[in-house]
């Protein structure tokens, strides 16, 4: 099938294309030179902006921490439903909204590649089959390695290479993506009621300390060539002054980056820029961390930005959530999974005159505007955490306004407003550094060749905006801007168009992305192995691996590695 | 004035937020004729379901009033979300009476089935008959109640009466269920005959009045004292004495749990601990 987009605004910023006019022609799923015009359907993008598929670099969509979610929160779902239509099915919202629904969602804002990101080894099979449900979108998934008892075991004798071909079997086997680490150390001491409160502290039984931790995976990922870096939400998220932490965790491995190579991903950054020594007196840490990502090129981050909303928390982070559930009298689940994280679920309303929820709100655009290389830094909202993906429109505005920031600002409570570094802030991105942030900087970061771009072999997922680059001024136009990347007026996905002004067109299927990691040597399953899971899971080894046939659309991609 | 009249016995659960004094007000009979409605999983004209009949009233009032005579128990949400005017209703009715409604008022003279008065911040429902579970209590898994407003039922009331409630008043003339004011904040429920049990638990502030019989009083209540009379509103009080008790200890709070002397003389033991 051969589709020609005409006459469009391209941002396709992997290829510098800055909003020139130009035809973009697909053949079978892939972006090629040109198509034959009499036969190819045409779409008339005249007026309008044309952008590589939004990618998304960290919101929770499946797996069993969602699911409990769900199971957690019916008076979410009973506020925000969808019917069945002839081609869509029905589903529930809002901010833990239901599989088909997550898909749909994305797909009418223009998405069509999102990454899991939490998912304890233990749970992949769970987690694969609710990817399997979510049409529209390519995705991918970070198995939590970093309290993985082999992995500490490894890591405390220094054995880097044995530790490395682990988590090559651990990738392929439960089909992974990346190496996600949850506050190192952390979550193996909150097995014994304890927590690590600074990269350096030990942890129990093991000895070793989240710095090794770090560093250790950091090589590791180095040695597997994976094509992510280390994906890591660091040690005191959401405690006032953790922005030390954040930068400790940041400067550990800059002797392990290679040349201009990231090696590091600080996932949800706001959540760990708080400055000051209580809450009283919680302040704004943004310009440090800014400061040191524009100075360093070993670190990317993303936003992890707070909407005011309803919503509900989950991270693998379970002495987190425990304190969130404290903080907040909210009801909660907590959850130790058995040798590899934990995790845990608080519903939790951001408000605007909270005087802690409003920095949180600042915090996230100051970080957006004050690291001054996009590439550096994405948009997510680290999904549902800080608010539902859905208000993705609503943080380009603040991005591309001051005036939109502004008239926020005014709602806030005044003691924010008034240590707020956000009315010092010049800055108003464009739609080309949009771009950036929403898809081709988080693609690059991933290492996803043929997504978030528009050059020929790239595969054919593009979005298509209702706005004219030319005649709109974003930073005067801001709603406008908010609407037309609300409902993109065109979902192209593989070649397909599947949504159109907000209506789902089609449901495709997309593609489950994993790694297939290959080494010299490949741990062998001894007898030794399978005592160890007899001893250490609930699970024999034979039912733990996810084979290839449990992916509905399996899309590999082998990696040679080092080791 | 505006009179329905059901149509047939209703075998399918009907979704019925249109039924609302907001959404009539202004339109002809022609209008409200074509108003959409969910029967099961299709939708339906009102006019489908129900006959619809306007009547002229002499003094035009500013206030729509909807009356309802018939068997409308498996019709649900009637007046949810309502802002002014009046409901009357000739029958019984189905679930989520009167939810999140902010004013105007309800009367029902039947029987009305759960959640009614769900979430409600404002305005009066007064109800005739008996009502089922969780009377003004919010919706699964929420955890905000009733903000405001006044229920009024003559018969009795099911288990759960005025969960999560933050303000207003609840008086039940009949029996109540368990857990009358479980996990209440603030504001009053007054249960004038029997309540099942398990009064208040893990109430938080609040006033829970029981003028009958309360077989136990949870053990995480103190008793505090012995009052002659509580008032339940302004210029209403109901004559005591009653032993008042402060509780949920597990919640660190001071809600109060009045309980009526004479009818529970298994009671009279606490008096020791004055």
């Amino acid at each position: 099938m051969e589709l020609l987009i005409k006459n469009g605004f391209v941002y396709d910023p992997i290829n510098g294309v800055n909003g020139e006019k130009m035809d973009i022609a697909t053949r079978d799923g892939k972006i090629v030179e040109n198509v034959n015009e009499s036969k190819a359907l045409k779409i008339d993008a005249s007026g309008m902006m044309v952008m590589p598929g939004g990618v998304d670099i960290h919101c929770h969509i499946a797996g069993s921490e969602v699911n409990t979610g769900r199971l957690l929160r019916p008076e979410d779902h009973f506020r925000d439903f969808e019917r069945k239509t002839p081609k869509t099915r029905s589903g529930v919202g809002y901010s833990v909204p239901s599989t088909f629904t997550t898909g749909y969602r994305y797909a009418r804002m223009g998405y069509t590649t999102i990454m899991n990101p939490s998912m304890p080894p233990l749970e992949a099979k769970h987690t694969h089959e609710e990817l399997n449900d979510t049409p529209m979108l390519d995705k991918a998934t970070y198995p939590l390695l970093g309290d993985w008892w082999f992995v500490l075991e490894y890591l405390k004798d220094g054995k880097i290479e044995e530790c490395a071909r682990y988590v090559a079997w651990m990738m392929t086997t439960t089909k992974g993506y990346a190496i996600k680490i949850v506050n190192p150390g952390g979550l193996e001491a909150w097995g014994s009621g304890r927590n690590v409160s600074s990269i350096d502290d030990q942890v129990p039984y093991f000895g070793t300390t989240s710095r090794e931790i770090i560093r250790g995976l950091c090589k590791v990922n180095k040695l597997l060539n994976l094509p992510h870096t280390i994906h890591v939400h660091t040690n005191n998220l959401g405690k006032p002054g953790n922005y030390l932490t954040a930068l400790d965790t940041m400067k550990c491995v800059e002797d392990l980056a290679s040349g201009d190579k990231p090696a590091i991903h600080i996932t949800h950054c706001q959540f760990c820029a708080f400055k000051g020594s209580d809450w009283r007196t919680i302040k704004s840490g943004a310009e440090e961390i800014a400061k040191y990502v524009n100075n360093h090129s070993h670190v990317t981050l993303d936003t992890g930005q707070v909407i005011f909303t309803d919503t509900t928390t989950m991270t693998a982070d379970g002495p987190f959530q425990y304190g969130l559930h404290e903080l907040s009298g909210n009801k909660w689940v907590n959850h130790d999974v058995e040798t590899e994280t934990s995790s845990g679920i608080v519903p939790f309303r951001y408000r605007r005159k909270s005087y802690v929820h409003a920095i949180q709100w600042s915090t996230g655009l100051e970080l957006a505007l004050l690291v001054r290389d996009p590439w550096k830094i994405f948009m997510t909202t680290d999904h549902p955490n800080g608010g539902p993906f859905i208000y993705y429109p609503r943080i380009i505005a603040w991005f591309m306004s001051r005036k939109a920031r502004e008239t926020t600002l005014k709602k806030i409570n005044p003691r924010a407003e008034s240590r707020s570094l956000l009315p010092s802030t010049d800055r108003e991105l464009s739609f080309y550094e949009i771009a950036i942030m929403t898809r081709a900087g988080q693609a690059n970061a991933l290492g996803l060749k043929d997504k978030g771009h528009l050059g020929t072999g790239a595969d054919a997922d593009i979005a298509v905006y209702n706005i004219n680059p030319e005649t709109t001024d974003p930073s005067k136009k801001y709603r406008t801007v908010r609407r037309a990347f609300e409902n993109a007026a065109y979902t192209i996905k593989g070649g397909k168009i599947v949504a159109k002004n907000g209506e789902i067109l089609r449901h495709v299927k997309g593609a489950t992305m994993w790694l297939d990691v290959q080494v010299s040597e490949p741990i062998k399953i001894t007898e030794e192995m399978k005592r160890r899971f007899r001893e250490y899971w609930t699970v024999e080894y034979e039912n733990y691996p996810v084979t290839e046939n449990y992916l509905e659309v399996s899309h590999p991609t082998t990696i040679k590695a080092d080791v | 004035m505006i009179n329905l009249y059901p149509l047939k016995e209703f075998e399918f659960p009907i979704i019925a937020e249109c039924i609302n004094p907001d959404i009539f007000q202004d339109k002809t009979r022609e209008d409200i004729e074509k108003l959409k409605i969910w029967e099961g999983n299709r939708q339906r004209k009102l006019e489908e379901l129900f006959k619809v009949k306007a009547t002229k009233t002499e003094d035009q009032a500013e206030e729509t009033t909807i009356t309802i005579r018939g068997d409308v128990s498996k019709v649900r949400k009637i007046g949810a979300k309502m802002t002014n005017g009046e409901i009357v209703i000739h029958g019984d009715v189905g679930m989520h009476l009167g939810e999140e409604m902010e004013g105007g008022t309800i009367t029902v003279h039947g029987n009305v089935g759960g959640w009614a008065g769900s979430m409600m911040k404002g305005g009066t429902i007064e109800i005739h008959g008996n009502v089922g579970d969780y009377l003004g209590a919010p919706y699964r898994g929420s955890s905000r109640g009733m903000r405001g407003g006044k229920i009024i039922v003559y018969g009795n009331a099911g288990n759960e009466a005025g969960a999560y409630m933050r303000k207003g008043v609840i008086k039940i003339y009949g029996n109540t269920g368990q857990f009358a004011g479980l996990r209440m904040h603030n504001g009053t429920i007054y249960v004038q005959e029997d309540c099942e049990g398990r009064a208040g638990a893990c109430m938080t502030g609040g006033k829970i009045v029981v003028g009958g019989f309360l077989e136990s009083v949870l053990p995480t209540f103190t008793i505090e004292s012995v009052k002659k009379n509580v008032k339940i509103e302004e210029n209403e009080r109901v004559e005591g004495p009653f032993y008042l008790f402060l509780g949920d200890l597990t919640e660190n709070s001071k809600g109060k749990l009045y309980v009526l002397k004479e009818k529970n003389p298994h009671l009279s033991h606490y008096e020791r601990l004055l």
